[in-house]
């Protein structure tokens, strides 16, 4: 039996822990994921302009009763520090966040790579847990494990998904 | 008539006493989200309702929560209040609700064209930002201006009805009639038992 894509992987995990909302500003590398979310009539899945936008729509939905996660970029990271600070954190809101990771193991645009030495302090210094998933076998463990304590202790949780799971964006010179 | 009213004969009302008159009609436990500054303190103010979401940090957010706690509860109708300031920050969040024609939303704006707060700085609707032609450009249809407090009640009582809609209305500067308890864990915590969500 062929192994189950990391996409796959992720879509059950949000299923078996009730994750129905999602909203995402499109990545390349996320592309496989949102198709196999918006394929699948458990999940609501939907656009917003900006991710600032995202944080607000799941703190939301997470007080009416739905919970939901937002997919990012690692630039769309950068966006949403002041929606942690102000909002998700002091409210005590377990936000979901899976970013896709730009910026490393191989990028070619200098402004990517840039913003992605921000993401980790940033993190670091809002004390939201973070996780740097790299192998498959161990995807499922940490998304689902990670989701059930976040919701447990009512605070936000980031999943960056590295190149050496995803594949990353290739470039081709 | 709304459909008359624009932003420049529109009636230059005050924020508590409409807020206050918002409050009045609100008979199905109805959410309300008061966005950052003084539009969630005249919320406060207007007597605390366990519906009731004070946003105390996040500018611009107020219209996402309402959306979201929408999306979450269809049943029940969510009313975001917002300043123009706030509005002018994240206007793109008009096409997100515009996009997904969320029924059980309206949208208020509240438009002194000053950031008020911060000392009182011309925001862009004091030049030529137009907020209810800037909301129909995003797809929002029903979006209007109130020509007098008569009027904004008839919006409000329509707009309870289906959605989504904005109805945005010319305020005064006067300040905020109170100021909200900063107690962030404190108003999720009462929402969420507003709500039902929590026991």
């Amino acid at each position: 039996m062929a192994q189950a894509s990391w996409f796959d992987i992720i879509r059950e995990a949000l299923k078996r822990n009730e994750v129905k909302l999602i909203t995402y500003v499109p990545d390349r590398v996320f592309t496989p994921l949102i198709k196999a979310l918006h394929a699948d009539s458990y999940f609501t899945t939907f656009t917003t302009t900006r991710e600032e936008e995202a944080v607000g729509i799941l703190s939301g939905a997470w007080m009416g009763g739905l919970r939901g996660a937002m997919l990012m970029q690692t630039s769309g990271f950068a966006t949403i520090p002041n929606a942690l600070a102000s909002l998700a954190l002091p409210s005590q809101i377990p936000l979901l966040m899976f970013v896709s990771e730009r910026g490393t193991l191989g990028e070619f645009n200098l402004g990517q790579a840039m913003v992605c030495r921000t993401m980790r302090p940033v993190l670091d210094a809002l004390a939201i847990e973070h996780h740097t998933i790299t192998r498959i076998d161990e995807l499922h463990f940490i998304v689902d494990r990670s989701i059930k304590q976040a919701v447990a202790i009512q605070q936000p949780i980031c999943f960056i998904l590295s190149p050496l799971l995803t594949g990353g964006k290739v470039f081709e010179a | 008539m709304s459909a008359n009213t624009t932003a420049h004969n529109a009636k230059v009302m005050n924020r508590f006493a409409l807020t206050k008159r918002l409050v009045a009609q609100l008979k199905r436990d109805e959410a309300v989200i008061g966005g950052i500054g003084n539009t969630n303190f005249d919320l406060w103010e207007a007597g605390q309702r366990p519906q009731n979401f004070y946003m105390l940090g996040s500018m611009g957010l107020a219209i996402p929560i309402a959306l979201g706690v929408a999306i979450a509860q269809p049943k029940r109708h969510v009313v975001a209040l917002e300043g123009d300031g706030s509005l002018l920050m994240q206007m793109g969040c008009l096409a997100t609700v515009a996009m997904l024609a969320q029924p059980n939303l309206t949208m208020v704006v509240w438009d002194n064209a000053i950031y008020q707060i911060t000392g009182s700085q011309p925001t862009a609707t004091a030049a030529n930002a137009d907020l209810v032609a800037i909301a129909r450009g995003a797809g929002i249809r029903n979006a209007n201006w109130a020509a007098d407090e008569a009027d904004f009640d008839a919006l409000v009582g329509a707009a309870l009805k289906s959605g989504p809609s904005l109805i945005a209305v010319r305020i005064d500067s006067q300040p905020a009639a109170g100021t909200t308890d900063r107690d962030p864990v404190k108003i999720r915590e009462n929402f969420m038992r507003g709500l039902g969500v929590r026991a």
